[in-house]
C-alpha cells in the first residue's frame, strides 16, 4: 500500500497541470480540482487507516534506500494532519466555486484561469510537507505552498493586495533563505539531510553547533507559524485576500510550521531543549495575540489576531515535551485549523451579506441571517474554548499537560492559557453581539449624517434613521437569502466536522496520543525509515532506480 | 575539513547586502536582495560539501577523493526555485507600477477594515 504515498502528492500536482491546460473551460476546471481533492481526501482516509492498523508507511522514491534517496513518511502524526487539511482544502474550494471567486466576478480583473491550478498546488505543497521525511524536500514543499499562497494572496492584483501581500512575501522569502541555510549548516555538520539519519547522526556533533542549527530552524518555522516576535507580518496581510485564500491561509499555512516544529523537535533534536525559550515564545504569542484581537475594529483582523494568539497554545504543548502535552497539541491543531477556516469562511459569508466586515457597521444580522448567525456562533464558541465543544477539550488536555509538568512556568502558563481563553471568549463575544445582536448601527455614513444635520434636526432625522435602518436590514435580508448554496453548504461542513472533533473527541484523542505516543519515541519513525525496503548493506545503492 | 576564509567572507558579505536591500520598500530592490542573499545561501550549500574529482564513476584513481554531489544538486533545485521567485517578484513589481505608477509598495492604504472604523475600537 506504500504507493498510496506519491499518490496523494501526485494527485493535485497532476490536477493542477490539467486545469492550467483547461483554463478556457472553468466548468472543467471546477469538475477536475473538486475530483482530485475529492480523491486525495479518500487516498488519505486509506492512509490513516493504514497506518494505525499496520505502524509507519515508507515510501523510498526510485527505490533508492533510505539516507540517499528521497523518502516519503506518513506516520499517525502526519497522516492525521493531512485527512484535516485536505477536508479544508476541499470545503474551501466549493467555497470558492460558488462565491464566484473562482470564476472572476468578485473583481472585474482577475484572471479567470489561474485559481485552480495555484489552489491545487497548494494542496500539493502542503501534502508534501507532511509527508517529507528529508529537510531539503520539506524545504522544496514549503517553497511550493508558498509561492502558490504569494499568487493566491496577490490575486486580482490590486493595489490594496499588493500592498498587503508584500510583507508577508518579503518575511517569507527570508525565513525560507534561514532555513536553507539552516540545512547546509547541518549537511556541513552530519553529511545527510534525512530526518531519520539526522536522528542517529546529530548527537554525535558538539551540542553547541547542534544548538545553533536548532535556532536556526526554530525561526525559520517559528516565522511561518507566526509565534510572537515573528508574527506580526500575519494580521497584516491575512485581511485584504479574499476570503477563501485567507481561510485555507488561517487553517493550513501556519500550521504547517507548526508540524514542522513538532517533527524537528521530537526527532532531531534532544527531548525538551530549549523549552524555557519555547514557553516563554508560547506565553507572549498568546497574550499578545490576543490583547491585539480586542484592539481590532474590522472582524478579520480580529480573526488574524486570534489565529496567531492560539499558536501559542499549539506551541505550549510542544514546549512541555511530554507525551500529553504533544498528543494535547495535536488535538488543538487539528481543532484549530477546523474552527479558524470556518470562521474565516463565516467572515466571507458576513461581509457578501452587510457589503463590509467593519465591526461599526454591521449589525442586527441575527434576524436578517439566521442560518449565518449559527454557522458563526458554533466555531466562535468553539475557538473560545466553552465546554463542552472541542477547544474545550483541548485546553483541558494542554492545561493537565502542563499541571503534571510542574514546573513554575509550566503553571504560569497554564494561567495565561485560561486568560487567554477569556479574552478570547470576550473578542469574539464582542464580534457577535455588534454583528449579529444589536439592531443595526444607526450612524452609517458620516457624511449622510452631516447631511441630515444640515437639513434639520429632531424628528425627521429621526424618522429618516429609522427608514433607513429598514431599508439597510432588508437589503441585507435578500443578500443572504441569495447566499449561494455551495457557500453555505460548505461552511455547515466545515462546521459540522468541526463537531465532530468534539462527538468523537474520545478517539480523536486516542489517535493523537499514540501520534505523540510514537514522535517520543523516536525509534519507530527512526527504525521505519532506515530499516525497511530491501534489506542492502550500508553504502550500497538501490538498482537502476527508475521511476 | 579546512574552512576558506575568501568563501566564508564572500558568503558573509552577500548575505549583508542581500538583506539590507530587501528591508526596501522598493521590490525591485527586494528583488535584488533576495538574489544575492540566495547566492549567498547556495554558495553555503557549496561549502558544506568536499571537494575532489568529478564523481563518475572510474573517474577517480585509487585513494582520489570525490567531489560530494549532492550539496550541487540541492544547489541545482535551490537555483530553480529561485527563478521561479524572481519571475514572481518581477511580475509582482511590474503590476505593482501599473496601479502605484511608483516602484515602491504604498505607505498607507485605503484598507476596507481601517476605513471608516470604529472610533471607539482603538486602532492606531
Amino acid at each position: 500500500m506504500n504507493w498510496l504515498l506519491p499518490l496523494a502528492v501526485i494527485l493535485p500536482l497532476a490536477g493542477a497541470g490539467v486545469t492550467l491546460v483547461a483554463s478556457r473551460r472553468p466548468r472543467v476546471q471546477r469538475v477536475i480540482s473538486v475530483g482530485v481533492l475529492a480523491t486525495q481526501l479518500l487516498v488519505e482516509l486509506i492512509m490513516l487507516l493504514q497506518v494505525t492498523a499496520n505502524g509507519t508507511m515508507v515510501m523510498h522514491v526510485g527505490g533508492w534506500t533510505a539516507p540517499f534517496g528521497i523518502t516519503l513518511v506518513a506516520d499517525e502524526l502526519a497522516a492525521f494532519m493531512l485527512v484535516v487539511s485536505t477536508i479544508v482544502a476541499l470545503t474551501v474550494l466549493v467555497y470558492a466555486i460558488s462565491q464566484g471567486m473562482a470564476d472572476g466576478s468578485e473583481t472585474p480583473e482577475t484572471p479567470v484561469s489561474i485559481f485552480h491550478p495555484t489552489f491545487l498546488i497548494l494542496a500539493t505543497g502542503v501534502t508534501n510537507a507532511f509527508l517529507a521525511g528529508d529537510l531539503f524536500n520539506l524545504f522544496v514543499s514549503f517553497e511550493i505552498l508558498l509561492t502558490a499562497s504569494y499568487v493566491l494572496l496577490t490575486i486580482g492584483g490590486t493595489r490594496e493586495r499588493l500592498r498587503a501581500g508584500a510583507p508577508y512575501i518579503v518575511v517569507s522569502l527570508l525565513s525560507s533563505l534561514i532555513f536553507l541555510a539552516a540545512i547546509a549548516m547541518i549537511y556541513a555538520a552530519t553529511g545527510t539531510v534525512n530526518m531519520a539519519d539526522l536522528s542517529v547522526k546529530l548527537p554525535q556533533v558538539a551540542p553547541g553547533i547542534v544548538a545553533t542549527l536548532q535556532a536556526m530552524l526554530l525561526v525559520a518555522f517559528g516565522v511561518k507559524a507566526a509565534v510572537f516576535p515573528m508574527s506580526a507580518w500575519l494580521p497584516d496581510s491575512y485581511p485584504s485576500a479574499p476570503a477563501p485564500a485567507t481561510a485555507v491561509f488561517a487553517g493550513l499555512l501556519t500550521k504547517v510550521g507548526i508540524y514542522a516544529i513538532i517533527r524537528v523537535q521530537t526527532l532531531l533534536f534532544p527531548p525538551g531543549s530549549f523549552g524555557t525559550l519555547l514557553m516563554i515564545a508560547a506565553l507572549l504569542t498568546m497574550l499578545v495575540g490576543i490583547l491585539g484581537a480586542i484592539a481590532q475594529s474590522g472582524i478579520k483582523r480580529i480573526l488574524s489576531f486570534t489565529l496567531v494568539s492560539h499558536i501559542g497554545y499549539m506551541l505550549f504543548g510542544i514546549a512541555l515535551a511530554s507525551e500529553t502535552g504533544l498528543g494535547a497539541s495535536i488535538y488543538y491543531v487539528a481543532h484549530h485549523i477546523l474552527v479558524q477556516a470556518a470562521l474565516f469562511l463565516g467572515a466571507g459569508m458576513i461581509e457578501r451579506v452587510a457589503g463590509t466586515t467593519v465591526l461599526a457597521r454591521i449589525g442586527g444580522l441575527a434576524a436578517a441571517a439566521p442560518v449565518l448567525a449559527i454557522l458563526f456562533f458554533i466555531p466562535a464558541m468553539n475557538l473560545a474554548g466553552v465546554p463542552p465543544l472541542s477547544g474545550f477539550l483541548g485546553k483541558v488536555g494542554l492545561f493537565e499537560a502542563g499541571v503534571q509538568d510542574g514546573r513554575v512556568l509550566a503553571l504560569i502558563l497554564v494561567a495565561g492559557g485560561a486568560l487567554t481563553s477569556l479574552l478570547t471568549l470576550y473578542a469574539i463575544v464582542r464580534v457577535w453581539g455588534r454583528a449579529f445582536w444589536r439592531p443595526v448601527p444607526e450612524v452609517i455614513d458620516p457624511e449622510d449624517e452631516r447631511d441630515a444635520l444640515q437639513t434639520e434636526s429632531g424628528r425627521p432625522l429621526a424618522v429618516r434613521r429609522r427608514a433607513q435602518q429598514e431599508a439597510q436590514r432588508r437589503v441585507a435580508s435578500e443578500e443572504a437569502a441569495r447566499l449561494p448554496v455551495g457557500m453555505v453548504g460548505a461552511t455547515t461542513a466545515i462546521v459540522a466536522v468541526g463537531l465532530l472533533m468534539t462527538f468523537a473527541a474520545g478517539p480523536i484523542y486516542a489517535l493523537t496520543d499514540q501520534a505523540a505516543a510514537n514522535l517520543m519515541n523516536r525509534s519507530v519513525y527512526v527504525d521505519a525509515v532506515l530499516n525497511s525496503g530491501v534489506p542492502s548493506p550500508p553504502g550500497a545503492t538501490g538498482e537502476d532506480g527508475g521511476p | 575539513m579546512t574552512s576558506n576564509l575568501v568563501l566564508a567572507l564572500t558568503i558573509g558579505g552577500l548575505f549583508a547586502c542581500g538583506i539590507y536591500l530587501m528591508l526596501s520598500r522598493n521590490l525591485i530592490r527586494v528583488l535584488l536582495g533576495f538574489l544575492l542573499a540566495g547566492h549567498a545561501v547556495n554558495l553555503l550549500l557549496l561549502a558544506s560539501g568536499t571537494g575532489g574529482v568529478p564523481p563518475i564513476v572510474g573517474q577517480a584513481k585509487d585513494g582520489e577523493a570525490m567531489a560530494d554531489p549532492i550539496p550541487q544538486a540541492l544547489i541545482l533545485t535551490s537555483i530553480v526555485i529561485g527563478l521561479a521567485v524572481s519571475t514572481f517578484l518581477l511580475a509582482m513589481a511590474y503590476r505593482n507600477y501599473q496601479v502605484t505608477r511608483e516602484p515602491e509598495i504604498p505607505e498607507e492604504l485605503e484598507d476596507s477594515e481601517y476605513a471608516g472604523s470604529d472610533p471607539s475600537g482603538g486602532d492606531e
